[in-house]
C-alpha cells in the first residue's frame, strides 16, 4: 500500500522534476548496429545530470544495462530510449547489451 | 547455444523461484492449483503483450513508460505477498478455502511471469527476426526456459520435504523476503525514471564477489533481495517492508488462533 501511494505522488512530480533538471543538464547520443555500440566510449563532466539517448539501429530488440549506473532498459528493435542518469562522480562506467554481452560492450567516462 | 540458454536461465529464474514457493505455500489447498496455474498463464499471456508493445510503453510518460510499468508491477506484488501474509496469520493454516488468498498468490505469480517473460519473449524474437543461426540458438533459449521450469519444480519438491508444522513459518517467512526484495526492486526502478531522487547513493558494492547478475546472485536476489550494489533508498524499502509485513502479521495473530493453529499441527 505505501509503495502504490509513493508511486502516485511520484507519477504526478514526474513532469516538475523532468523540467527543473532539463537546464543545465548533458545529452549524450549512442547507437547500436550489429550488435555493437558505435561510439563504444562516451565522455561526460561529473556532477551534472546526464541523459544518453541509445538508438536501435538493429532490427532486433537489445537491453541497455548497466550495473554501475543502476540502468536496465529495453530498446526495442528500430527504436530508441531516453536513459536518465544523475550527477555522478568521475570515474569510468561500463554498460552491455544484455542480449549481446559478447559484442555489445560499452563505457561512459565521466571527468 | 549455451549463451542463449543462460541469458533465458537467468531471466527466468525470478519467475521459476517464484512459482515453486507459491506452490509450496498452497499445497495441498483445495483449489488452489487453478489460481496458480491460471497466474502463470495469465502472466506468459501479458508478457506477449507487453513484448509487442515494447517500444510504445518505453516512449510513454516521457520516456519513462518502462520503469513506471516495472515499478508498478512491483508495487501490486508487494501488496498481494503482504495481503496473502496477513490473511494467513488471521486465519491459520488449517483453513483451507483462502480464495482470497489464492486470489494474491496467483497475481503475484502473474506478475512475475509477465516481468521475466516479456524479456525472454523479446530475446526469442530478436533470434528469430535476425535469422542468423537462429535454429540454434533458439534451442538454447527453450532450453533456458525448460531449466527454469526444472528450478520451479526442485524449489517446490525442496520446500514439501519440510515438516508440515515448520512448512507454514518457513513459506511465510519467505514471502515476506521476496516481498521485502521486490519492495527494494521497486526503489530502484522509481529512481532509475529520477521520480525520486532522493537517497540515491551506492551503500555497498560487492559486485566483484557476488555479482547479483550470475545465477546464483539471482537466485539471492529473488529469494532474499540481494543486491550487489543497492542505493540507500533501496535499502530503506527494504526494511520498511520487513518491517511493515512482520509487524501487521503479527497484528493480525488472534492469540487463541494460535494455540490452534500449533495444536493442529501436532
Amino acid at each position: 500500500m505505501k509503495s502504490s501511494r509513493i508511486l502516485l505522488v511520484a507519477a504526478a512530480l514526474a513532469a516538475g522534476v523532468g523540467a527543473a533538471v532539463a537546464a543545465d543538464e548533458t545529452s549524450l547520443e549512442i547507437s547500436i548496429k550489429d550488435h555493437r555500440f558505435s561510439t563504444a566510449e562516451l565522455h561526460a563532466p561529473a556532477d551534472k545530470p546526464i541523459t544518453i539517448v541509445v538508438k536501435n539501429l538493429d532490427s532486433t530488440p537489445e537491453e541497455f544495462e548497466s550495473k554501475a549506473l543502476k540502468i536496465e532498459k529495453v530498446v526495442a528493435g528500430n527504436a530508441e530510449i531516453t536513459v536518465r542518469l544523475r550527477p555522478l562522480k568521475p570515474g569510468r562506467y561500463h554498460f552491455v547489451g544484455e542480449y549481446h554481452e559478447a559484442t555489445a560492450k560499452g563505457e561512459l567516462v565521466v571527468e | 547455444m549455451l549463451g542463449a540458454l543462460i541469458i533465458v536461465f537467468r531471466e527466468v529464474i525470478e519467475a521459476g523461484l517464484v512459482i515453486g514457493i507459491v506452490l509450496a505455500v498452497t499445497r495441498g489447498a483445495r483449489g488452489s492449483r487453478a489460481y496458480v496455474f491460471g497466474g502463470v498463464a495469465a502472466g506468459a499471456l501479458g508478457a506477449g503483450v507487453v513484448a509487442l508493445f515494447a517500444d510504445a510503453l518505453s516512449q510513454a510518460v516521457a520516456g519513462r513508460g518502462q520503469e513506471l510499468f516495472n515499478a508498478g508491477v512491483l508495487a501490486v506484488a508487494v501488496v498481494m505477498l503482504a495481503t496473502h501474509n496477513i490473511w494467513m496469520a488471521r486465519h491459520g493454516r488449517a483453513a483451507v478455502s483462502g480464495e482470497k488468498s489464492f486470489f494474491a498468490l496467483a497475481v503475484v505469480v502473474a506478475v512475475a511471469v509477465l516481468r521475466e517473460g516479456s524479456e525472454v519473449a523479446l530475446f526469442l524474437y530478436g533470434i528469430l527476426a535476425s535469422g542468423e543461426t537462429a535454429a540454434d540458438l533458439f534451442t538454447g533459449g527453450l532450453a533456458g526456459l525448460a531449466l527454469g521450469a526444472g528450478l520451479s519444480a526442485l524449489t517446490y519438491f525442496g520446500l514439501v520435504t519440510i515438516p508440515a508444522r515448520h512448512l507454514f513459518a518457513v513459506t511465510t517467512a519467505m514471502i515476506t523476503l521476496l516481498a521485502a526484495g521486490l519492495a527494494a526492486q521497486c526503489a530502484g526502478f522509481l529512481q532509475q525514471a529520477w521520480i525520486v531522487t532522493a537517497l540515491s547513493q551506492t551503500v555497498w558494492d560487492t559486485s566483484g564477489v557476488l555479482p547479483d547478475s550470475s545465477i546464483f546472485g539471482r537466485v539471492l536476489h529473488t529469494l532474499i533481495g540481494y543486491v550487489d550494489q543497492p542505493t540507500a533508498l533501496q535499502l530503506v524499502a527494504y526494511v520498511t517492508t520487513l518491517a511493515g509485513i512482520v509487524i501487521a502479521t503479527r497484528l493480525a495473530t488472534p492469540r487463541p488462533a494460535v494455540a490452534n493453529v500449533h495444536a493442529a499441527a501436532e
